[in-house]
């Protein structure tokens, strides 16, 4: 049967792009369908009857969600090229704990630390950067998370390369000061302009208007 | 491997911690099941998951894994030559990996919510929602089990085990607020399986009694309606 791959995703969200650059690094040629979130299409009510969320990855007519799963069955199923997680199984569970750590704990926390609604911001921010110095350890000695290659994890933070630059600006905060965080920093860097991904980044301008608009 | 090389942090009463053990006895591995006092939180627990400082935690050797469901999975990967815990077609990974994240994510929390809840409508509202997700998870075990006991078929798998380990805890909502959560009408499918998971070799030694899982729930209740002593 023909490898059929369609990607569900809108043009902003940081868990679909995580998709997309999995998808690139294996060398998968798929098929994208932009869902309007404010107007959820019948192919998306279908496919994700449960969340009616973006991502949905449909391989072949079957639906996998959930970014984070989708990660790991484009790694089980595309297994020729580009390894995500590492093979061993202690760097796996730490890839994976701390992909949870990104998604429930750093993003809401940067979230409400920027463009939360009436919360305690300077509390938040404060516990933005400790928990911000856990990931900066997590760079010692390595370029990318994944080591000299992007990996699993590196997918899963990857949306702070292009957020937090924007999430800052509309809030005029700063959360990562160089200084402080040298090896975030450059990793932020480094990971924005991987050429691979270059075309994947959503318009800067349209984040910061919607950003401003939210809440 | 001694047992000394593996521990878990946990306490009897906690779902998340039944994964851990679950999981261990499927693959037939002494572990050292060390308790958390309800209240306050050991060196060793603080020391090896400083992040969020929850059980449980499985301490191998020299390494600390936190978080339930990665728990498993290390499991399920570093003893390969025993019963496998994930499924191995890579699309029943993936659903298994989905439908337990709902667990966590929406289910749990909604049966939480009965408890929480002030007054009949709140409370009836709690209960509509863990039953529409029960309904879910009905079609989830119709799909998953293809005619078999468990979701993971003929043996208990990462999802028997993701949801398997709340039953204790459901009962005791069910006793407590004198309703049926998993119910022939709708669930008839589940009601089956949690009789079978519960009497599966890996689960019945570490699946609590209702009644004295009730009983620790009044303490818990207790507890968090008493005033805050200072830190």
């Amino acid at each position: 049967m023909a490898n059929e791959v369609k990607l569900l995703r809108s043009w902003s969200s940081p868990f679909a792009l995580r998709i997309v650059w999995a998808l690139k690094l294996k060398g998968v040629e798929f098929e994208t369908i932009f869902e309007d979130l404010a107007n959820k299409s019948s192919l998306l009510l279908q496919y994700n009857p449960v969340h009616k969320k973006i991502p949905v990855l449909v391989h072949n007519g079957k639906p996998v969600c959930e970014s984070l799963v989708i990660l790991e069955y484009i790694d089980e199923t595309w297994n020729a090229a580009h390894p995500l997680l590492p093979k061993d199984p202690f760097g796996r569970a730490e890839a994976r704990f701390w992909a949870k750590f990104s998604d429930d704990k750093l993003m809401p926390l940067i979230k409400k630390a920027t463009i939360g609604q009436g919360e305690d911001k300077e509390e938040a921010r404060v516990q933005t950067a400790e928990n911000l110095k856990y990931v900066e350890e997590l760079l010692k000695g390595k370029k990318f998370f994944g080591g000299e290659t992007i990996g699993y994890l590196d997918l899963a933070f990857g949306w702070m390369a292009y957020l937090i630059n924007v999430l800052e600006e509309v809030s005029g905060a700063t959360l990562i000061k160089k200084e402080e965080f040298p090896l975030l920093s450059k990793w932020m860097e480094n990971f924005y302009e991987l050429p691979e991904f270059k075309e994947s980044w959503p318009d800067r301008d349209r984040l910061i208007t919607k950003f401003k608009n939210y809440g | 491997m001694s047992s000394s090389e593996v521990k878990v942090l946990g306490a009897w009463a906690s779902p998340f911690v039944m994964r851990a053990r679950i999981s261990l006895n499927i693959k037939s591995v002494d572990y050292e099941f060390l308790q958390e006092n309800l209240g306050s939180k050991s060196e060793l627990l603080l020391k090896s998951n400083p992040v969020h400082k929850k059980i449980p935690v499985l301490i191998h050797g020299d390494k600390a894994i936190s978080e339930s469901l990665v728990i498993v999975q290390y499991i399920d990967e570093v003893w390969t030559s025993s019963e496998s815990i994930l499924p191995s077609d890579p699309y029943d990974r993936a659903i298994a990996r989905f439908w337990a994240a709902y667990l966590d994510e929406k289910w749990f929390p909604s049966m939480s919510k009965i408890a929480r809840a002030r007054g009949e409508e709140e409370k009836k509202a709690a209960i509509k929602l863990v039953q529409e997700g029960l309904v879910l998870l009905e079609d989830a075990y119709t799909k998953c089990s293809k005619g078999k006991m468990f979701f993971g078929g003929e043996k208990i798998g990462f999802l028997d085990i993701a949801l398997g380990c709340f039953l204790g805890w459901l009962r005791v909502t069910e006793k407590a607020h004198k309703v049926k959560l998993i119910d022939e009408a709708y669930s008839p499918g589940l009601v089956k399986w949690a009789e079978n998971f519960c009497a599966d070799a890996a689960v019945k030694d570490v699946m609590p009694e209702t009644d004295k899982l009730y009983e620790f729930s009044k303490v818990l209740m207790a507890k968090m309606r008493a005033p805050q002593k200072p830190a």
